[in-house]
Formats: C-alpha cells, sequence, structure tokens
C-alpha cells in the first residue's frame, strides 16, 4: 500500500466527515433529519438516489457476474435507466412529492399508512424494512469490509468495524441531510472512476467494435458446464428457456429491474425536493450517472474474457477459480496503471458507503418513526430525531452483527445466505409494497383491505417461493433440505439424479419469487378492493388530485 | 452490429445509450417546467402544521 493510497483515503474521509458535519450544523427539525428539509439540490437528489442504487456488488458483483453471462446483462442496464430512473421520476417522482407533502410523510411507509389511513400498513411495511433490510445492508457491508480488508491487509473483523463506524457517525449525526451530500461526492467519484475505466478498456481492446468482435470470436471458449446451461457466447443471449437464461431473464433483469421501483430508501428521495422541477432536472443526472455505472461495469465484466484469455488461455470465470467477485479486481490489476488502482478503491469505498448510509438511515427511521413513534403511539419530546438517531445505531449494529456472526457461525452457508441479501430484499419490497404503491398514487378504488391482503400476499408469497423453491437461495437458506429432504420443492431425485420441474418454458426452480409474487399480489389488492369499503372523496381528492 | 453477434444483445447496447439521451433531452426540455405547483397557501399551510408538530413535541 503506497504512501499515496493513504492520503487520498484520509482525504477522502476528512471530505466525508466534513460533509456529515455539516449536515448535522443544519438539521434542526424532524423533516430536516429524515427528508434533508425537502429543498435537496436536484444534483444532489440525482447523484444520491443513483449513489444508493448502485453498491459495491452491483460493480463487482455482476460486472464479474457479467464474465460469465456476458452483454446480456445490458438489458439490466437498459431497465435501470429506462424503469429506474426515467419511469421512476416522470410517473412515480411527482405524485410521491406531492402526497407525501400533502400528507406531511417523512418516511415511505408513512406514506403508505397516511395514504391507506392504516397504522397497520405503515407499521408492518415497516416491520419488513426492518427486518430484511440488514440482509441487504450486511451483503453490501460485508462485501465492503473484505475489499477493504485485502487492500490495506487488515484484519476483516477489524475492517468491518471501522468501517461501519465511520458511516454510523455521519448517519447517525447528519441525518438524511449529512447522507445525501456524503452521497453526492461519492457518486461524483464513482462517476469519474467508471468513465475512465470504460475509456480505458476499450483503448486496451483496440475499440469499441473491435472489442465487442474480439469477444464474440470467443464464443467457443464457453466452458462445457455453461454451455449445457444454454450459454451461446458472451454477445449473444442464452438459449430460450435454458436455466442461464432464466436466471439472467427472470432474477437478475426482472427482479432486480422493477424490484427497484419499490425501494423504500429510494422512494423516499422523491419526497426531498421542493417542487417538480428538481425532479426534471435530475432526471438526466441520473440517467447518464446509471449508464456509466451498471453499463460499464457489464461491458467491462464481459470483455475481461478477452484479456483472460489472451493472458492465461482461459475465459474470466476460469482464470478467477470460479470466484465471480473477483474477475473484476483481478481484470483490473492486470490492465490497469496504479494511479487507476487508487481511484478505483475509492469509486468501490463510494459505492459501498452511499448505499451503506442510507440504508442505516432508512432502517432508522422505520424503528424510530414508523414502528415505536407511529405504529405503538409513543411520542415524547424531541422524539422524533431521537427515536431515529436510535433507529439508526440499532440498524448498524444489526447489520455489523449478521456480517460478523453468519460467516463466523454458518461458515460458507452464513456467506451464501448474506450474499443472495440484495436479491431477497428486492424482490420482497417489489411483491409486497408495489401492487399497494402504485395504487396509492394513481388508484382511487384501491382499498385499505385490498392493500392490506395484496401486501400480505406479496410478502408470503415471495418469502415461500424464496425459501422452498428457488434453488438459489432456497439451497442457501437449508430449512427446505432439513424439513423435505431436497434443496428446493422443485427439484426431486431420481436415481440419485437431480430432476428440475418444469411446465412449459418454466422451469420453476430457476424462476423468480417477483414472477410469482408480484402477479399474485396485484390479483388480491384489486380483486379484494372489488368488495371492500371505498375511501371518503374527500381524502382520494386531498391525495391525488393535482 | 458493432462487433456483436446477437441483436438481442445489440438492442440493449443501443437501448442503453438511446434512454440515456432520452433522460438528457427530457431533462433539458423540461429544465424550468414543474416549479411551485403547489399553491402558496398549502407549502405555508404544510410548514406551519410542521412547526406545530415540532412544538408539540
Amino acid at each position: 500500500m503506497s504512501i499515496w493510497m493513504i492520503l487520498t483515503v484520509i482525504l477522502y474521509l476528512g471530505a466525508v466527515g466534513y460533509l456529515g458535519f455539516r449536515g448535522y450544523r443544519t438539521t434542526h427539525t424532524a423533516t430536516d433529519y429524515m427528508l434533508g428539509g425537502r429543498k435537496t439540490h436536484p444534483y444532489v437528489m440525482a447523484m444520491s438516489y443513483g449513489a444508493t442504487f448502485i453498491s459495491t456488488s452491483a460493480i463487482v458483483g455482476f460486472g464479474g457476474a457479467a464474465g460469465v453471462f456476458g452483454m446480456g446483462l445490458l438489458w439490466l442496464t437498459f431497465f435501470n435507466i429506462f424503469v429506474g430512473i426515467f419511469l421512476a421520476f416522470c410517473l412515480f417522482g411527482a405524485p410521491t412529492r406531492r402526497m407525501g407533502l400533502r400528507l406531511d410523510a417523512h418516511t415511505f411507509p408513512e406514506l403508505l399508512g397516511r395514504r391507506f389511513q392504516s397504522r397497520f400498513i405503515q407499521g408492518a411495511a415497516a416491520l419488513v424494512i426492518f427486518l430484511f433490510l440488514p440482509l441487504y445492508a450486511s451483503a453490501v457491508l460485508t462485501g465492503a469490509a473484505k475489499y477493504i480488508a485485502s487492500q490495506f491487509a487488515i484484519d476483516y473483523n477489524a475492517a468491518l468495524f471501522m468501517f461501519a463506524a465511520i458511516i454510523a457517525v455521519y448517519v447517525v449525526m447528519g441525518g438524511l441531510k449529512g447522507v445525501m451530500a456524503t452521497d453526492a461526492l461519492q457518486g461524483t467519484i464513482m462517476f469519474f472512476g467508471m468513465a475512465i475505466l470504460l475509456v480505458m478498456t476499450y483503448n486496451k481492446l483496440g475499440g469499441v467494435t473491435e472489442a465487442h468482435q474480439r469477444l464474440t470470436d470467443l464464443a467457443a471458449a464457453v466452458p462445457a458446464k455453461l454451455q449445457a446451461g444454454g450459454h451461446q457466447g458472451w454477445t449473444s443471449m442464452p438459449k430460450f428457456g435454458a436455466p442461464l437464461w432464466w436466471v439472467l431473464v427472470s432474477t437478475i433483469i426482472l427482479g432486480v429491474g422493477i424490484g427497484v421501483l419499490a425501494q423504500p430508501q429510494l422512494a423516499v428521495r422523491y419526497m426531498t425536493v421542493k417542487s417538480n422541477k428538481e425532479l426534471n432536472r435530475a432526471i438526466p443526472i441520473g440517467g447518464v450517472f446509471i449508464m456509466l455505472m451498471t453499463g460499464v461495469a457489464f461491458i467491462v465484466g464481459a470483455l475481461s474474457n478477452v484479456y483472460f484469455h489472451e493472458t492465461t488461455g482461459n475465459v474470466a470465470i476460469a482464470a478467477a477459480k470460479g470466484d465471480v467477485e473477483a474477475i473484476i479486481p483481478m481484470f483490473l490489476q492486470g490492465t490497469m496503471p496504479g494511479w487507476f488502482s487508487i481511484l478505483f478503491m475509492l469509486t468501490l469505498m463510494s459505492a459501498a458507503m452511499s448505499t451503506l448510509s442510507s440504508q442505516f438511515h432508512v432502517m432508522g427511521t422505520s424503528l424510530g418513526r414508523d414502528l415505536v413513534e407511529e405504529s405503538l403511539g409513543r411520542k415524547k419530546k424531541g422524539g422524533g430525531v431521537v427515536a431515529t438517531r436510535v433507529g439508526v445505531l440499532a440498524g448498524i449494529m444489526i447489520a455489523v452483527a449478521l456480517s460478523y456472526i453468519m460467516e463466523i457461525k454458518f461458515g460458507k452457508t452464513g456467506t451464501a445466505i448474506v450474499a443472495r441479501g440484495t436479491a431477497i430484499f428486492f424482490g420482497l419490497c417489489a411483491c409486497a409494497f408495489l401492487p399497494m404503491y402504485v395504487g396509492a398514487l394513481w388508484s382511487r378504488s384501491i382499498t385499505k383491505a385490498g392493500a392490506i391482503a395484496g401486501m400480505l400476499t406479496g410478502l408470503f408469497t415471495s418469502l415461500f417461493w424464496m425459501t422452498f423453491v428457488l434453488e438459489k437461495s432456497s439451497t442457501a437458506l437449508l430449512l427446505c433440505e432439513k424439513w423435505f429432504g431436497t434443496r428446493s420443492l422443485a427439484i426431486s431425485l431420481v436415481d440419485g439424479k437431480e430432476v428440475f420441474a418444469s411446465t412449459g418454458p418454466f422451469i420453476w426452480a430457476f424462476v423468480d419469487p417477483l414472477i410469482i409474487g408480484l402477479p399474485l399480489s396485484i390479483l388480491v389488492t384489486v380483486l379484494v378492493s372489488l368488495f371492500t369499503k371505498k375511501y371518503a372523496a374527500q381524502h382520494l381528492d386531498r391525495c391525488l388530485t393535482k | 452490429m458493432l462487433g456483436i453477434k446477437d441483436p438481442w444483445v445489440a438492442a440493449p447496447y443501443i437501448l442503453c445509450i438511446l434512454s440515456a439521451l432520452l433522460c438528457v433531452v427530457w431533462g433539458i426540455l423540461k429544465w424550468n417546467k414543474g416549479d411551485n405547483e403547489e399553491p402558496e397557501e398549502e407549502i405555508r399551510q404544510w410548514a406551519e402544521e410542521e412547526d406545530r408538530v415540532e412544538d408539540e413535541l
């Protein structure tokens, strides 16, 4: 580790500390702490949204996945930009902001709770967030701590505790103002880091078309195991209906691509700006930012096969000895100059810190504001900010404990469960919240009973599917194996060989919970709403009229 | 196209660029739109309610 690296990290942490302190100085009310005073600058808002969305695992984990699956992953980038930014801001942004203001909602569960006039919805949504977000946070935290431990040659646990402590300080003290200001700085670093990576990678491989052509020509080198799963080369989609096609399309592209719409830590961002003008201005910044994040990670991940094949004779996944997350760091180490490794280290630290800070903040507001204050009705003097600060601390401790204990206590199984954290949380949020959230913003017909029934259906269907059917998570969670003697209910053993249950093109063990849970949740929300009591026109007018 | 064999992979490559461009064009066209949509009265009421809640707390 060079002196430059140490100096850069100190400078970076100093800047983060300053922005956190500035957030602390300007935070006086609950609205300041939870919504940044509702006057956030569009650049800060857009960068904060983007940087929160993109974690280390989106760059290193999904970038590595592109090294395996190829450039088909760019469908996810397209969804990220078009659905996650354009549609999200154009369609969801304005009504969410307006309704949040009219109902004086400070958090995503509070918005839903007040729209449907239900403390149960607010409490249940907050409970789902508080129970499952730590798993997603610990996935990000574990990845970041491992990276820091390897970069600085320090113990994993020391890296874990130090990293969490630094984030804890500025989230607890600075509230959302501190979180969003640091996000904007971190987003800017990520922007430059990834832009330079793209240019240098294409440059190294002979230009855009030449680099893609060399990757296309590698199709014959696809390992036999991947070919059997439907892999047809890194510039082709997997064979339609094959296991790899299902993983790519249902879990990676749809699961994450659509799941983003109902992420509480992102939806709350719409309520932080003063008017729709700021939302409009945030769209171009967010769109270009996301293209440079996942787009670059997926292109570079896929193209790394060309480099590895030419230097080691193996494709990326073989060169990384099966460790998907090692592909991007190994590629950078082999191809990029020393100064870039410092910039990329800052990029990854920024990606992790920006995602974690918002996760911790949302966990805190869920526990402090939604559960303790509103649902249980325990309001105390000055309680808004204090309860939330205590909630943030509790959330951080749970996430750190998960990252610490899971690996020690459950070894590889623990690591596998944590690694599924991102997908589990995205899937749960989409199935439980999306139908209700869409109904809240645009429908006058969705009733309280309909919203609750839909939320519970989505929640429990996706939990069931993750625990007992989707082989990737059911294998990690072990419950299915323990209770039914098979790692997934959609896999049976015939003569000692695994047989995957399928119906038409659906191979059930590879179908994401979102494909099952979301349609069911929509159906139940609509059906129950048809037969239950509607809201008074006055309340609907207040929530929905422009 | 662009050295990419499968049109189903070339499509998202192009679509990523086009959708980012769409975001930029949208942002430029709407740069000054959507200001002060809420009537002043509504914002004032909200601010008053906020102050009252803070005082109570």
